[in-house]
């Protein structure tokens, strides 16, 4: 299996984020990570799916997406040519002895702290999978809390936009 | 700007727009829309429809007894016409009733629009009275759907679920709306706005693609044009006849496909698939090029995939793109309606040809041996009872081919397929992807409403008639004389020849005792007599013509003929579940011998 990752214009009507749910779940293909929002464009969201799939499941994937009345548009992001983006909350213990390293790591990783109790400190965290995995790494001996975490985000390089051609007419 | 001479005398260009009930603008929009017919049965949630449906005289409403019934009822007119077929129900139950219809008309690329009520837009999400939540029960098995929670929604609601459900790849489309909708006033504007940018569906082909196709088509030694259901939805038999007449290559016709080319026809082989004919099921297989039209690849078609058609190089046209390469790759994807695209392969051919189309001549020869030596055929039944398919076949010979014939889902299903002859699209209606027991009654009342001319015949099973016959009292009431066959062989007859042949006889839980030798219950007869209609029994094959003649000349009532045929008659040819389509047999434990690679 390989990941991709799919960012697709949509219609922000109620419902939507169901719609697109369910024919994952219904087709068999599996979601790794979700993120929605708004888009530049009002009455429009983005979504970004990342999807683990071989190319021809894929090729499915994307067609089937497009048949939903309320997709718009849909954009595979080739990860040399796009920015992907996940960020992360991360709650860690910590106590007189740990947490000069905890930060000492935070601060390497270029990662900041948000929130400092006596016992505890939240990290945030933003960057690819492979930052935020090794920052996860590292941080584990210490003691993970609590984590919470954003489904991938990406955007293509460059001044084009998904939107763009939708709307030239 | 104002035109001051114009000489059609226009609405007041000043006049406030009309103010109309959500109620009324459903209404007023289906008739705009073209609507003439709708199916459906009133509930709590839609009451303020109904109340403004009394008072109109454009639509004809046609009041059935269960919303399956309705449901089916739009298909069958959408099938029988090409036309969207409408069916309203209530909410919750009303409309959870709809589900079998809506994902039979989904399965099948019927143009269904659905319409439901449900509770006041300020009790949704409460567990109210009646209260379902339809669109997400449907979610999967329609095209789109709509809610209208406001009276202001409806008319561009209803007219996008109209367009959607009508264009591209046909298929269900649901509106709900509340009951306070309904209720409402609202100005009514016409046309509304349709506000669709996501929806965009292909109908013209890419050039070059086509120019790919006919290059493959005159290079075939061994081509075959694979015909589904997509060519009748697309009313594109005229442009297959004339890319089969002028390439002279054989045609296969699928279940959701006979009658998009003439069985009449010297290059048609017949039905692919399961119980296919011996001649479509090898041709197939056996190609170097299918060519599909509106076809599907379905696994009652192709037999084991890995095993299907290994010398085939696959051209694939479809309005959807999501079929193409769905389940078999396609060397040459074509996305666009099946009209256009029929339309100009055959220019591309043609324009192509110049006598250099490689030679088929032993292509045919094979297929006319196949054709010779496996017919269509059946034994008569050892039990001395009647064989179902001489029932079926004289059903077809003496209505000819200008009725509409619905079958349910069963071996009498299968054999209204093989043994009636189709010569024209929307003749025969069934239900092929769903397999959905009960179709054929209402899908009858369906296309008697929208063909009053034509003779219609529901060749239905004992089983499946019992799912859905009280839509004879709807028959009967509102003088839709159909003409139901009963093929009665007191059994869930597929399961049956499944549990013969794969599960060692045992016959669990198949056995009706409708037919001979059983206590008969119900009794069919005195059932169609309970619903005025009239009730015929045949029990031998001498009293066959008559029953038939019989029900062809009354038409002041629907008519039931209770047909006692052998329970040990099975559907043959045959390829079993699973296994390559190289092993159809063509009866039990004979397989037909052909060629090693």
């Amino acid at each position: 299996m390989t990941s991709h990752v799919l960012s697709l214009l949509v219609e922000d009507k109620p419902g939507l984020l169901t719609r697109v749910a369910g024919l994952f779940a219904r087709r068999g293909f599996n979601i790794e990570s979700l993120a929605v929002g708004h888009s530049e464009i009002p009455s429009l969201s983005r979504i970004t799916i990342l999807v683990d799939v071989e190319d021809i499941p894929l090729e499915q994937v994307t067609k089937q997406l497009n048949k939903l009345i309320n997709v718009i548009k849909i954009v595979e992001l080739d990860p040399a040519q796009s920015v992907q983006r996940e960020h992360l909350l991360i709650k860690v213990k910590v106590d007189n002895t740990t947490r000069s390293q905890v930060l000492e790591a935070v601060n390497l990783f270029r990662a900041r702290v948000v929130d400092v109790s006596t016992d505890a400190v939240v990290i945030e965290v933003t960057g690819d999978s492979g930052k935020t995995q090794a920052l996860l790494r590292v941080l584990e001996p210490f003691g993970i809390r609590e984590l919470a975490q954003s489904g991938l985000l990406a955007i293509g390089r460059g001044s084009k936009s998904i939107t763009e051609r939708v709307f030239k007419n | 700007m104002t035109t001051e001479t114009s000489p059609v005398p226009s609405a007041p260009a000043s006049a406030e727009p009309e103010m109309l009930t959500g109620s009324g603008a459903i209404i007023r929009t289906l008739e705009l829309l073209g609507v003439t017919d709708v199916f459906g049965i009133p509930g709590g949630a839609v009451i303020p429809l109904y109340d403004e449906l009394m008072t109109q005289t454009k639509i004809r409403h046609i009041l059935v007894r269960h919303e399956q019934g309705a449901g089916h009822a739009a298909e069958g007119y959408a099938s029988a016409t090409g036309r969207v077929g409408v069916a309203i129900a209530t909410s919750g139950p009303g409309a959870t009733n709809l589900v079998t219809a809506i994902a039979d008309a989904y399965m099948d690329s019927v143009p269904l629009l659905a319409i439901t009520g449900q509770v006041f837009s300020t009790s949704m999400g409460t567990d109210a009275f009646q209260e379902a939540d339809i669109i997400g029960i449907t979610m999967p098995i329609t095209k789109h759907s709509f809610l209208a929670r406001t009276a202001e929604e409806i008319p561009a609601a209803i007219a996008s679920a109209y367009h959607i459900a009508s264009t591209g790849r046909p298929g269900p489309v649901l509106v709900d709306i509340t009951k306070d909708a309904q209720q409402n006033l609202a100005p009514f504007i016409w046309p509304p706005k349709l506000d669709l940018p996501g929806y965009r569906p292909i109908v013209k082909a890419h050039g070059k693609q086509v120019q790919a196709a006919a290059q493959l088509l005159l290079a075939a030694k061994k081509p075959v044009l694979y015909v589904g259901g997509g060519v009748i939805r697309a009313h594109a038999s005229a442009e297959l006849l004339a890319l089969a007449e002028a390439t002279g290559a054989p045609v296969v016709t699928t279940l959701m496909a006979r009658g998009a080319f003439p069985d009449s026809h010297p290059q048609h082989l017949g039905m692919p698939g399961m119980h296919g004919t011996v001649p479509a099921v090898l041709s197939l297989q056996e190609s170097d090029l299918i060519i599909s039209l509106g076809a599907r690849f379905d696994d009652r078609v192709t037999g084991k995939i890995s095993e299907f058609a290994p010398n085939a190089k696959i051209v694939h046209v479809d309005v959807d793109p999501a079929e193409i390469s769905k389940i078999r790759l396609a060397d040459v994807p074509i996305v666009g309606d099946a009209k256009d695209v029929i339309a100009d392969l055959t220019l591309a051919w043609a324009d192509a040809a110049q006598g250099t189309a490689a030679d088929t001549t032993e292509w045919w020869t094979y297929l006319h041996g196949l054709k010779e030596e496996f017919p269509l055929g059946f034994t008569e039944p050892t039990d001395g009872l009647l064989a179902p398919q001489y029932v079926i076949q004289r059903i077809g010979e003496l209505t000819g081919p200008e009725a509409v014939y619905a079958a349910g889902v069963g071996q009498h299903q299968m054999w209204a397929a093989q043994y009636i002859k189709y010569e024209r699209p929307n003749s025969w209606l069934n239900s092929g992807g769903a397999g959905t027991m009960g179709y054929s009654v209402p899908a009858a009342m369906g296309a008697k409403v929208a063909e009053p001319d034509r003779v219609v015949w529901s060749i239905d099973g004992d089983g499946c008639f019992q799912m859905t016959n009280q839509e004879l009292a709807t028959c009967t009431i509102n003088k839709i004389p159909i003409k139901v066959a009963i093929i009665n062989n007191s059994s869930l007859g597929m399961v049956r020849q499944w549990q013969s042949l794969f599960y060692d006889g045992r016959h669990s839980f198949t056995d009706l005792n409708t037919g001979h030798g059983t206590a008969m219950v119900p009794d069919f007869v005195k059932m169609a007599d309970a619903y005025g209609a009239l009730g015929i029994r045949v029990t031998s094959k001498d009293q066959v013509d008559d029953a038939i003649k019989l029900a062809l000349a009354t038409n002041d009532r629907p008519v039931v003929i209770d047909f006692i045929v052998s329970p040990g008659a099975m559907v043959w040819p045959m390829v079993p579940q699973g296994v390559s389509n190289s092993f159809v047999q063509y009866a039990k434990d004979h397989a037909p011998t052909w060629g090693e690679e």
